[in-house]
Order: C-alpha cells, then structure tokens, then sequence
C-alpha cells in the first residue's frame, strides 16, 4: 500500500472511494507521521484521536454499504484551533480558554462532517490568531518544516505547518490580514482568503469581524478547490455570510489555462522593502505566466502604501471590541475570585493573566483609536483609507482579470528575530493586507526558493465572487513550475530526516 | 514629544479592564508609542469627502423568522463556567458592601 500520508487529497479520496484505503488507515498513517516529526514541528495543541478515528470508521461503514460519498470523505484535516469543536478543547493559541470545549460546533466544522472530512486534530496559532509568526501562542511556537529555526508564518503557521510536513493533506485556516497566505508561502503551500462573507463565519472566535475569514489550506491548488468548495455557502446563522452561489473553483483549478486572461502587476507591492530573492522569484513568476499566454499589465493601487497603517486601527479597535466577551463569568479563565474583589477587579485579574503581550497591546491600541478626542483622526479615517484601497482595487479590476504581488516581502524569518519589535512583525503582512480592507478572494502558492532554500509566495488576488479565476491561475502556475522543478516544491522537503 | 504617555497607557488599561502592574505599563507605554507613531501617518492622507467604510459588504438588516428553537444545553454550557450555583453562572459581587 502506498503511504497515504504522501497521496493528495483528492487522491486519497479517490483510494478511499475506490475501497484500496480505509478512512480508518488513512487517518492512523496521518497520526503516526504527526508522533514521528511533530515533537519537533509542534502544529498541533491538540489531538482527537478518538473522535477523529470514530469518523472515519463510520466513513468506512458507509463506503462499504455501497453509499456515494463527496470526494473528500475519509480525508484528514487539521482544524484551526480559533474554531470551536463541541467537547474539543479549543483555546485560540489563549491562557484565557485552556481546558475550555464548546458547547456547539461551528459551521465550517459542520460543513467539513457532511463532507465525510475527518478532524485529527486543532493547530496552534498566535493568540486570538493576533501576529504573523505563531510565536504568540500562549503554548509556544511552531517551527517552519523547512527550517527549525524559522517561524511557520502566522497566525496560522500550525494549519500550514502540518500540511507542508505532510502530518495533514488539508487544513482550515483564517485570514484577518494575511493569517492564511502568509504562512502558505513561508511554508511552501497553498493557502485561500476566499471573498469576505463566503465561508461562515460562526463558530469562528471573532478577532475583527469584518475582517476575518476562513479559508482552506493545501499542498496542490486542487486540493485547496475541492476543502473550499467544501466549506463555502450561505449560513443563515452568519449575518455577514452572501447568499450567492459558491464559485465553481474546482472545475477551475481543472482548467489551468491563462491564456488570453489579463494578469496586473501591482507596482505598489515590489520593490523597496522586498527581498531580492522574493522579487526575483516574483519576476520570474510574471515571465512565466507571459509565456503561458497571459497579459502582463502594470497597475498602480496608490493608497496600498496606507494599507498598514489602516488595517493596525481597524484591526485592533473591532479586538478591543470582540475581546470584551473575555471577561471570566460565562467561560474561560477567571482570577481573583476570593470573596475579596468585586466583578469588575476580577474581570480585569482575569483578562490580565488570560491574556498575552500582543493581545494587550492591540486592545489597547483599539481601545484608544475608539476614544473619544482620537476616533475621528484614527479609527474615522482609517475607515476613508479603506474606501480609497477599496476604490484602488476597483480600478485594477477594470482593466485586469485578476492581480499580483509577492505574498510577503520576505521569506522566512527566525524565531525571536521580531518578537520584541511589533512594527517590524507588522511589516510581514504589507502585500496580504489590502485583500481583507476591501474583502476580496486571494490566494498564495509556491513560487519557488530563496538562497537559503526557504520558500516563496505569489499571491494572486481577484475580485470578490470571482474565486474561481485565483484557482485558475493558480494551477496554471502550479503546473508550469512542477514541470520546470521536475515535482511540486514540497517533495523536496525533509522533515526530522524522515522524506 | 511622545504619541502616548505613561498616563495614558494606565487610563486605557482601566478602560479595557487590564489589570497591569507598573513594570508592564511602562513597558507597553513604549511600544504603544512606536505602533501609534507609526500608524499617524494615516492622519495626513487627504480623504475630507470620502465616505467611511465599516465593512466590504453592503450590510442591511437580516431577518429570520421567530421561532422557539432548541437552545444550548444548559448543563454542558454551565460545565464549562468558572463557577455556576442553581443552573446559572455564579459570579463575584457586583455592587458596594454598603447596600
């Protein structure tokens, strides 16, 4: 039997369908890679064993009785630790909800059991999914697959973590700035942000709401379509969700054709700032895709150079926000309670031990961009920026089918190298940022490696409701490059000397 | 001249309910200060007639019909409370010794 652990999703599946591998098979070579390499990779917080194994026998019941499952059923999944699983502990990388299981699940997790999906395990992530290196997790970092001594990206580095160290095929990420992207390209995988509003977002604990979105993570582009298409569709139980038909990405990540397609460049995000490395690799992407048949266009989005600046009071005022929830009377950790302090003293014991150093600062930040004297000159216009970004993306989308830039300025960094600097952390997330201000679909995938053999994202970003063409380009990229590469970038990874 | 003071920084932290000792307020005074300064720059954008953006989706109100639903279990929500008495969330007193 070949290893399950190095088939694809949408080839374990096929297997699983077929009858030559059990979910029950599948889902145990998954676990006995994650006990081989994660001790030191450190993806997940928490493993479900039981639940996860159950799942995939009833998969097998099911496959066995002769019933026509989706094309992911049996297939492992790692879930992001910030979506609640009821009776699975779930703490969003947090001190504040250790030992904390939900009592509801949410709907992605709904969607992904009708999918026959199965749920190993929740993956760390930086706190309240507030950072870009994981390294704010209250339970220590995660480390890069491709190198030890790097950061996996964040917030999501464990989701991109255990599928780029094949302990994973699939895994859900969020996305509030670049939480899904920027770890897909520092760990050389695929990663989604699908349009604002598609993929509900109950369930999902709210860092900013109108901002965050979840979205599926893979090692094929393929892959990436068939967990999004999984997870997208209306929910009448999220107020923010579209009532509009899923995009038909699948059928696009089949049809890796760019011809005649017209790609921009955004001129805003190369450049200055950006690793020599990371634009070369960007340059030689772009070369590539005019060879396929595409349009090359050069575009300008001037109000890009704000984006930063914007998303870090927007961001941190809706925290300040969402984050009030946490305040040790319903759930979650609560301190001081001794007879001797009112509520409100315990509230504010609690919320200081649950909470870490950058979940505090951003709610201060928020809290003070929201007070009066300073809203309008910070979180009032920061709003206006976001309508200028908004209109900046409108006016490359009148001239072009879809846009591109280097997902992050740099690869890889090492852990600690940032810890203490919060501008410069910020700084990962310059290219990501834009896509969630103005709630487009965009997409990272493999573009190749530095000099020190880390990895390299091209994001692609296309309309919102226009998915499909990320998916589109995306393959077409892929294909070209696995051929030029001789295999997709992730074969030539080696994790704990195992592959 | 800093973005924000020290006093500052102590007066948000009691606004958000952050109990924080001296040690970490000055800390995080000088950070705040470094993020605030940073993000100034977005005061000088010239945006007077640009209507504010709140979210990438023209939000109306959504409606449901009102009906009796199943609710959350109230033992396995109340299993995961700090403290509960008699099905509710017990919670520290809220109000002065002196009523």
């Amino acid at each position: 039997m070949t290893d399950p652990t190095t088939l694809t999703a949408a080839e374990l599946g096929g297997a699983i369908a077929a009858g030559d591998i059990t979910a029950v098979e599948a889902a145990e070579a998954h676990y006995a890679r994650i006990d081989a390499v994660d001790g030191a990779i450190h993806a997940f917080l928490h493993l479900d064993r039981e639940g996860a194994l159950a799942q995939a026998a009833d998969i097998d019941r099911r496959v066995a009785a002769g019933e026509r499952l989706g094309p992911l059923a049996g297939v492992p999944l790692a879930l992001k630790d910030v979506l609640v699983q009821r009776g699975v502990p779930t703490t969003a990388g947090s001190r504040m909800l250790e030992g904390w299981r939900p009592p509801y699940d949410a709907t992605v997790v709904t969607r992904l059991r009708e999918a026959g999906v199965v749920i190993l395990g929740k993956t760390n992530m930086d706190e309240f999914a507030m950072g870009s290196s994981t390294e704010h997790s209250a339970y220590g970092p995660t480390r890069n697959p491709w190198n030890t001594d790097r950061i996996p990206g964040g917030s999501g580095g464990g989701s991109a973590a255990a599928v780029s160290a094949f302990m994973a095929p699939l895994a859900i990420g969020t996305d509030t700035g670049g939480s899904i992207r920027q770890p897909a390209a520092v760990t050389g995988s695929v990663g989604v942000k699908p349009t604002y509003g598609s993929v509900s977002r109950r369930g999902l604990i709210a860092f900013s709401s109108s901002l965050d979105q979840a979205g599926p993570c893979a090692r094929t582009v393929l892959d990436t379509a068939l967990l999004h298409e999984a997870i997208a569709g209306h929910d009448p139980l999220d107020s923010t969700s579209i009532d509009a038909p899923v995009p038909a990405v699948v059928a696009a990540a089949r049809h890796a054709d760019v011809r005649g397609m017209r790609v921009g460049i955004v001129r805003e995000l190369t450049g200055e700032g950006y690793q020599p490395d990371v634009q070369a690799r960007f340059d030689e992407s772009v070369e590539l895709l005019r060879e396929l048949g595409a349009e090359i266009v050069e575009v300008h989005c001037p109000n890009f150079v704000h984006a930063l600046a914007a998303y870090y009071l927007i961001a941190p005022s809706e925290a300040s926000s969402n984050l009030a929830r946490f305040d040790g009377m319903r759930y979650g950790l609560r301190v001081g309670d001794d007879g001797t302090h009112s509520a409100e003293e315990v509230m504010a014991l609690s919320r200081a031990a649950g909470f870490g150093a950058e979940v505090k600062r951003r709610i201060m930040i928020g809290t003070y961009a929201l007070s009066s004297g300073y809203y309008d000159a910070y979180y009032g216009q920061a709003q206006k920026v976001r309508t200028l970004i908004t209109r900046d993306f409108e006016a490359a989308f009148a001239r072009v089918d879809v846009l591109i830039s280097p997902t992050t300025p740099t690869t890889a960094f090492r852990i600690g190298e940032r810890l203490d600097d919060p501008m410069a952390m910020y700084r990962a997330d310059l290219a990501t940022i834009p896509s969630n201000l103005a709630g487009n679909s965009a997409m990272s995938i493999p573009a190749g490696l530095d000099s020190d053999g880390l990895p390299v994202g091209l994001q692609i970003m296309a309309p919102a409701l226009a998915d499909d063409r990320l998916y589109r380009v995306g393959a077409a990229v892929e294909t070209a490059l696995n051929a030029r590469w001789g295999g997709p970038l992730l074969d030539k990874l080696t994790v704990g000397g195992t592959r | 001249m800093p973005a924000i003071t020290r006093a500052e920084v102590e007066h948000l932290a009691r606004l958000a309910r952050l109990a924080l000792p001296d040690d970490e307020l000055e800390h995080y005074a000088g950070q705040l200060d470094v993020i605030l300064s940073s993000v100034a720059s977005i005061s000088e954008v010239a945006a007077a007639d640009v209507p504010p953006t709140s979210h990438p989706l023209p939000l109306t109100n959504v409606f449901r019909p009102d009906e009796i639903r199943p609710s959350l279990d109230t033992d396995e929500v109340l299993a995961q409370a700090p403290a509960a008495a008699d099905g509710r969330f017990r919670v520290p007193r809220i109000l002065d010794e002196e009523q």
